[in-house]
Parts: C-alpha cells; sequence; structure tokens
C-alpha cells in the first residue's frame, strides 16, 4: 500500500493557524493540535481502533472496522471527524470533505481540545497515551509470541467482558493510609475509643455512653477487618490483579485492559458537556469569531442543523450540551441566579430578570472546568430549560407495545436523566467478598436502583470472572422485587433467593 | 502511519466462520440465505458477536427525549438514525450482515460435511494451462527482476568478501546476484459439468415438499458451482408427462394427476444425446420425488432406463424422496431392491423434513463423484 501524505495542505494549514488564533484569543487553551488528512479507509481504521492506530490486535477491531465501512459504503453514516486526548492533540480530517467542513471540524476539534486539557475529570490521564497504546501492544504482541495468539486474545475476550468494572472516581480519592506503627502503638495505649483531653475535662469529653457507642463502632470495625476486602471494592480489576491466581502475563494483560478502561473513563463521563463544549465553540467561530463568508454560511448551517438535530425524539448529546451550555451563559449574563432569584416566585419578575451582570462567559468557563455530565446537569439542567427545550419521559404503551410520551414532568425527567448517565448508564457493582462463605468464592453486589441487569448476559459475564478467579463466583441483585444471588460455579449457574 | 487492520479483520472474519458454520444447520433448513444472492457474494446475517458485560436488562424502556407531542403520543417519528452527524459511539443493536462469496461457502459446507472433492471423469485431453510465479531463477526478463532476493544475494556476497561496511551499508548488486521470478506452468483439466433436476410435480407434492426440494437443490448447486468451472443446469418437471422448463418454473408448477417417472428419466436421456457428449461433460441427475409411481411396470420401466442408459454415462444418479401425507414412498423401496445400498452411481436419500436436509446433502454429495 502506498502511503498517502497525512499532512495539511497549504489552504487547511493556513485555516487551522487562523482558526487556533481565533480560538486563543477567545480564552481557549489548546494542547498543540496536530492535523492528519486521511481517506474514509484510513479514518475508519483509526475510529475502529477508538482513535489510536497503535492498538494491541483483536478482533473486535476488526469487527468495528467492518461495520464502520459497511455503513459507509451504504451512505448511512459519515465520521467527520476524529480527535484524541493526547498532548499533542491528534485529530484526523476526512479528505473528501469540503472546506466549510474541514473548517468547522477543526473549531469543533480546537473545543475538544480546550477541554481534554483544562476539564478536571481528564486530569488524570495519560496525555502520551499513543506511546502508551504502542507499548500496550508490543508488550501484548511479545506474550502473544510466548504463549500462542489464541490464547492471549481469548483471555483478553475475557478481560474485556469485566472492563467496565472500575472505580471511576477511584483516581480521585487519596489512597487509604496504612497506620504507621508509632501510631498503632499510641492507639494501643489510650483505652478504646477514648478522645484526648486533659484530665479535668475527661468526663465532658469522654462521656459514659459516649465510650459505649465507641465500644460499638470498635467492634464493628474490627468485624470489618475480618471482611477481605475490608470494605465494598468497586475496582473489581484491580482487586483481581492483586489478589486472583492469575500467572504473569495474564496480571500484565489485565492491567493493560485496565489502564485503557480508565484512560476512556473520563470520556464517558464527560460525552454531553463535552460535545456541548466544541459545538459551542464551533458554531461561536464560524458564525462570530473567525466568520465563515456567504457563500460558505448556508452549507455550514445545513451541517449544523444535522448536529444538533434530533431523530425520534431521541435525546442528542450534542443539542442538550450546547444549548444547555447556553442558558448557563445567558443566565449568568443576565445575572439570574444567587438566593435572590432562586427564592423569586413571579413568573414574570423571573422571567424579565436582567441585571446586565454579564458574568456568562466566565461562568460556563467555570462550567468546563470542573464539571461532568452528571454534576452539570444536577447543577443547571432547571425547569424552564426542561420545558423550553420540549423534553420529555418516554416509556413503552403496554397496550400497544410502541414508545409514547409518558410524562413531561421536571423533576421526573430529571431524575431519570441522572440516573441515565450515572455511571455511564451501566450497573454499580462492588465486590463485597472474596471468602464469600470462608471458600475463597468471590460474592459481588450489584447496587440496585431500579432497573434489573440482564441474566443471561450476567451468567456469561460471571463466567468470564470465573476464569480469573477460579473459584465459584457470584452476584447480589434485586429481581422481581427479592434479592438474588447468581452464581456460576465453573459447571452450572444457579439463581438463588439472597 | 502505519496500519495493521487487516491482520484483525482476518482475525475477525475467521471467528465469523467459526459462526456460520456452527449455524450452518440453521441455515440450511431455514432457506434464509437463499434470495440473499447477489452476483458472486451472499449476505449472511449472523447475531451481533457481543462480549458478555453486567449490563442493564430489558426492562429499562424508560429514557428522556425530547421534541413535540402531548403525553400519551407516540414519540417515533422515524426510527432513529444511527451514525447520523459526527462521530458516533453508540452501538446499534443491529445483526451483523457479513458478506461471503459463494465458493467460502460451499467450502464451509464442505468443512461442515466432510465432503469429498469431487474426482473428475478423467479427461485428460481437455486441458487448461495456467501459470503460476512461485521459483526464482538467476536468469529472466527484467521485468520480472525479483529486487528483494537480488539484494539478498548481494548482501551475502560482500558479507562473504568482507567488503561489507556496516557504517557505510552500500550494496551493490552485480550481474551473478541477479534473482528472476519464474513461473510453473499448471495444467488444470477443464471441467464441465450438467446438472439435471428433475421433480415430481403431481398433485402429492405440496408446497412445502417443493420448498424442500428448492432448498436442498440451491445447496447442491452450491457445493457443485465450486467443483467444476462452468455448470449448466437442466430442469425437468413430471406428472405422467415431462417437461423440461426453467428454473422458476420448475419451483412453482403445480399439477396434478398421475405420475409417469420413466417420462422424465426419457426426457433426460434425450437431453443427454442431444446437449451433452458424455465424453465431454460430468453429468449429474438428481430426482425428487414422494416415492409414487403410477404402476409397478412404469417401475420396471425405471429401472431399464437408468441401468441401461443413465448410469453408464454419469457420474452420479441421486433420488431424494420428499415425504408427503398421500405418498407411498415404494418408489425408493423399489430403487434399493433394485440397485442395492452400495450402489456405486447410485445414491439414495430419505428427506423427511428440513432438518433432514443436511443429512441428504451428506448422502448425495458424500461419494465424491
Amino acid at each position: 500500500m502506498t502511503q498517502k501524505d497525512t499532512s495539511l495542505t497549504p489552504e487547511l494549514r493556513e485555516e487551522a493557524e487562523r482558526l487556533a488564533e481565533a480560538a486563543k484569543k477567545a480564552g481557549l487553551d489548546c494542547f498543540p493540535t496536530i492535523f492528519e488528512v486521511v481517506d474514509y479507509q484510513q479514518l475508519n481504521e483509526i475510529a475502529a481502533y477508538g482513535g489510536f492506530p497503535t492498538r494491541y490486535p483483536h478482533w473486535r477491531w476488526g469487527m468495528e472496522y467492518e461495520r464502520l465501512s459497511k455503513s459507509y459504503t451504504y451512505g448511512l453514516s459519515l465520521i467527520y471527524e476524529m480527535v484524541i486526548n493526547t498532548n499533542p492533540c491528534y485529530a484526523y480530517l476526512l479528505r473528501a470533505n469540503s472546506m466549510v467542513y474541514q473548517k468547522t471540524v477543526m473549531a469543533h476539534v480546537y473545543g475538544h481540545c480546550d477541554f481534554f486539557k483544562n476539564n478536571y475529570w481528564f486530569s488524570k490521564t495519560n496525555r502520551k497515551m499513543l506511546d502508551q497504546m504502542a507499548n500496550h501492544s508490543s508488550t501484548i504482541r511479545k506474550i502473544m509470541n510466548d504463549v500462542g495468539h489464541d490464547e492471549v486474545e481469548a483471555f483478553i475476550d475475557t478481560c474485556l467482558a469485566l472492563d467496565n468494572l472500575i472505580d471511576i472516581h477511584g483516581q480521585f480519592k487519596s489512597p487509604v493510609k496504612k497506620k504507621s506503627l508509632e501510631e498503632m502503638e499510641s492507639e494501643a495505649k489510650r483505652i478504646p475509643g477514648k478522645l484526648q483531653s486533659k484530665k479535668y475535662m475527661d468526663q465532658y469529653v469522654n462521656p459514659a455512653d459516649f465510650l459505649e457507642a465507641q465500644k460499638v463502632k470498635i467492634q464493628h470495625e474490627a468485624d470489618q477487618q475480618k471482611n477481605f476486602p475490608e470494605r465494598p471494592e468497586r475496582d473489581v480489576l484491580k482487586f483481581l490483579i492483586d489478589y486472583a491466581p492469575i500467572s504473569t502475563w495474564q496480571k500484565r494483560v489485565l492491567e493493560i485492559i485496565r489502564d485503557e478502561a480508565y484512560y476512556f473513563a473520563p470520556q464517558g463521563q464527560t460525552k454531553i458537556i463535552n460535545e456541548g463544549w466544541a459545538t459551542y465553540w464551533h458554531s461561536k467561530m464560524m458564525t462570530q469569531l473567525a466568520p465563515l463568508n456567504e457563500s460558505e454560511i448556508v452549507d455550514y448551517c445545513d451541517h449544523y442543523a444535522g448536529v444538533v438535530a434530533t431523530h425520534g425524539g431521541r435525546l442528542n448529546p450534542y443539542k442538550l450540551g450546547v444549548e444547555l451550555l447556553r442558558h448557563v451563559e445567558k443566565r449568568w449574563d443576565e445575572g439570574k441566579f444567587g438566593i435572590d432569584y432562586i427564592n423569586c416566585d413571579d413568573p414574570k419578575v423571573r422571567r424579565e430578570w436582567n441585571t446586565q451582570a454579564g458574568l456568562g462567559r466566565q461562568k460556563i468557563f467555570e462550567v468546563r472546568k470542573f464539571h461532568n455530565d452528571i454534576t452539570f446537569i444536577d447543577e443547571f439542567l432547571d425547569e424552564d430549560f426542561c420545558h423550553q427545550t420540549k423534553m420529555f419521559i418516554y416509556d413503552v404503551d403496554p397496550k400497544t407495545g410502541r414508545q409514547v410520551i409518558s410524562s413531561r414532568d421536571f423533576s421526573k425527567i430529571k431524575q431519570q436523566l441522572l440516573s441515565q448517565i450515572t455511571n455511564f448508564g451501566q450497573p454499580l457493582i462492588d465486590i463485597v467478598d472474596a471468602n464469600f462463605k470462608n471458600r475463597g468464592e468471590l460474592l459481588l453486589s450489584h447496587q440496585f436502583s431500579g432497573v434489573e441487569i440482564k441474566h443471561d448476559f450476567a451468567i456469561e459475564t460471571l463466567k468470564c470472572l470465573h476464569r480469573i478467579w477460579n473459584r465459584p463466583v457470584h452476584i447480589e441483585t434485586w429481581s422481581e422485587d427479592s434479592k438474588k444471588r447468581i452464581s456460576w460455579d465453573g459447571q452450572t449457574s444457579s439463581i438463588d433467593k439472597a | 502511519m502505519y496500519t495493521k487492520m487487516e491482520s484483525d479483520l482476518n482475525r475477525f472474519r475467521k471467528i465469523v466462520r467459526g459462526k456460520i458454520k456452527s449455524s450452518l444447520r440453521k441455515f440450511i433448513s431455514s432457506g434464509d440465505l437463499i434470495g440473499r444472492q447477489g452476483n458472486k457474494q451472499v449476505t449472511i446475517p449472523i447475531p451481533r458477536i457481543d462480549l458478555p458485560r453486567f449490563t442493564f436488562g430489558d426492562n429499562q424502556q424508560q429514557g428522556v427525549g425530547q421534541g413535540k407531542g402531548e403525553v400519551g403520543e407516540d414519540t417515533s417519528e422515524g426510527q432513529p438514525q444511527p451514525g447520523e452527524g459526527e462521530a458516533g459511539d453508540q452501538e446499534g443493536n443491529h445483526d451483523l450482515e457479513v458478506e461471503v462469496s459463494m465458493e467460502e461457502l460451499a467450502k464451509i459446507l464442505g468443512e461442515e460435511l466432510a465432503l469429498p472433492n469431487i474426482e473428475d471423469k478423467g479427461r485428460e485431453n481437455l486441458e487448461d494451462k495456467e501459470y503460476k510465479y512461485s521459483g526464482v531463477l538467476k536468469q529472466g526478463p527484467e521485468s520480472l527482476h525479483h529486487f528483494r532476493r537480488t539484494y539478498k544475494e548481494a548482501l551475502k556476497r560482500s558479507i562473504a568478501m568482507g567488503n561489507y561496511d556496516p557504517k557505510n551499508p552500500i550494496i551493490i548488486p552485480i550481474k551473478e546476484d541477479k534473482r528472476y521470478r519464474s513461473y510453473t506452468v499448471i495444467n488444470k483439466p477443464v471441467a464441465n459439468a450438467v446438472i439435471i433436476y428433475m421433480m415430481d410435480v403431481s398433485g402429492s407434492m405440496g408446497d412445502e415438499q417443493k420448498e424442500i426440494v428448492r432448498l436442498t437443490s440451491f445447496w447442491l448447486d452450491t457445493w457443485l458451482s465450486t467443483q467444476y468451472k462452468g455448470i449448466e443446469r437442466r430442469y425437468i418437471i413430471h406428472d405422467a408427462t415431462a417437461k423440461v422448463v426453467d428454473q422458476d418454473t420448475f419451483y412453482r408448477t403445480k399439477e396434478s394427476g398421475g405420475t409417469l417417472i420413466s417420462s422424465a428419466y426419457r426426457t433426460a436421456v434425450k437431453m443427454i444425446e442431444d446437449e451433452f457428449k458424455p465424453a465431454e461433460w460430468n453429468i449429474y441427475l438428481f430426482h425428487f420425488s414422494d416415492g409414487d409411481n403410477w404402476s409397478g411396470n412404469d417401475t420396471t420401466e425405471c429401472m431399464k432406463i437408468l441401468e441401461e442408459k443413465i448410469l453408464p454415462i454419469s457420474n452420479l444418479f441421486c433420488y431424494g424422496q420428499v415425504e408427503s401425507r398421500y405418498g407411498s414412498g415404494q418408489f425408493l423401496r423399489d430403487l434399493v431392491k433394485h440397485f442395492g445400498d452400495n450402489h456405486d452411481k447410485v445414491t439414495l436419500a430419505q428427506i423427511k423434513d428440513r432438518d433432514a436436509i443436511m443429512e441428504s446433502l451428506k448422502i448425495f454429495l458424500g461419494t465424491g463423484k
């Protein structure tokens, strides 16, 4: 295959520089951004690899590629743009796109790039991930050479079944501190649970009922320590790496899968706000900061309409994100915040509220720095916005089997939306006992929030887990209003009342 | 940019192939694939290959949407379009549709049923030459110059002569280093084959019976097409008289009336005499019936034609008996009585229902004739 030149044409380069300048002036703070111009095959390839052409060998990239190519051939979908969170930031442009699209996409990319660099949730990601992925790839290839392609690939499949069992907030928690020897000694000297105090204060600081309560607490803690793990562990992959009876190469593969899962996690956490931010900026740049000329603007509008369109009433993250950001901007521009505004009940006053505060731009920059989808929606999605953008809850009508609008009630909508995006719409699962029944069996627990987990999938996943843990595995969940325990002991599956 | 998609794609295709293989029985008996043939490709729907995960189940029907409408109104103005707009990462729940060439499909069929390749009747005078570039020679035309091998030779020579300097790795090939690609001639017999399908369309053959015949012939076709380069198909239907028809009519016609099987055999013999010189053609005859023949006399007549005229000139005669409510199934018993179970050129199968198609294919094609 001949390698095509992937560098920008002079025309595009000039445009990229102009847009970068405009972005900088507007306050965006991006990593250096490298654009590569590729044809649709290359773009499909890169997209199939999740943006990283250097990934380890696995059949699912092939499947994804096949799917993308097919839908491209049939004209079902077209990827315009692909950008990855690295420093420098790499973005891919589709060669066949018109100039208007290229400009729009570049502006959009600068939006993402600023977000990657400045959003708190991305702060722990590895910005040299391209290299890291290449390292992973060569490690896995090496393992494959040693143990055989099929075996390693099968093990990767096993690990991938579990790769959503990570603790997405874990990276931001401070590690649990181990007590030093001195601390333990000084603790031992004291009467259990007694707080330090001067003698004359002792009866006030440590009254009898307090000491009693402390005793119970200490007893409880001691009981917990007998548990393994001490407290529920959400980072299942880490736990398996540390404690599962697997060989060194398997451990290495599991580490790689976990590493990549953590790398991609923030993108799942910030889908709405990230796309909203990028769309906000490409629209701002194309129409105001580095405006398109008259001959281009209609094409641009057509494209924009496609980006923020809703299909069949489904929520579109681009649309929701950009509209909510603009809503925030408008509110802070008009001073619609603070205790006075919140306590105001008069709809007319509320509507006409405008203190000319002009803080909108500043506020949305703050939003992009600190928020992820959940906090963004939780904090800013208000009743006005909900009605303005015509949100609703849909449900299946049991009589007709069709999907109908079931409610337009604000609080229900918000609750539904939040639960939909919590943990990327995946069940929250912890390891609660790694020595279940005192037989070294592994017990997981699903934090039930109203939606059942899929049983056949759960059993298949348990099989994968069993392959790693090598002892019977269980998951506690709720189904049909009672607590159930789904188990796999290596031969048979069972669902029992728990 | 270095890309390595090809190997991942091949891994995926291998898995798909395994999936097709494991659900081949289903495909064979359901007829899903017929009508999905393109020119040389079949589109096969296989379930999406999912990695299991802990996910929410189907009772998660609620969701938040946006748009006009009163409470209680339908939301779906149209199905949501996946991938619209910019890079979408939502995964559709669609089945995978994979395209497989007919050849590949036949290969899978062959592997699954453990079918032997067909031995040609052997006509050495009819051969075609094929050239394959597989060797390397020291002489040859410049157009076939093998650069890599030439440089390898040159490198070997310069190292051997001791004038190779790793710091300044200049290698100049001389005439003796030059290598050229060379071809070998492979003689390929040209195999022509004709398949003559015969079917009883008398009143007792119902729609289901014909569907079974249709499915069976599709797979027979698929297999035989890969074994011969040029393949001709002829279709004969019969009740009390026989007619040569096209493929469409073959599967659609429903006649009523009696059955004289010999009429079809006679027509086939005439067709072979007129069109297909037995010395040049591999001849396959497939006859499907519910086993009812009008009279014992006619059956005797059939055996005679088979024995004297058809078997000496054909590769294979297959009789598939489809079970029907009205058929007596006598003809199969008569054939067994006459030719025995292990006749060289006669294979007999009873196709009770769709599930038996696979077994009958194995019987028909398992002989390698």
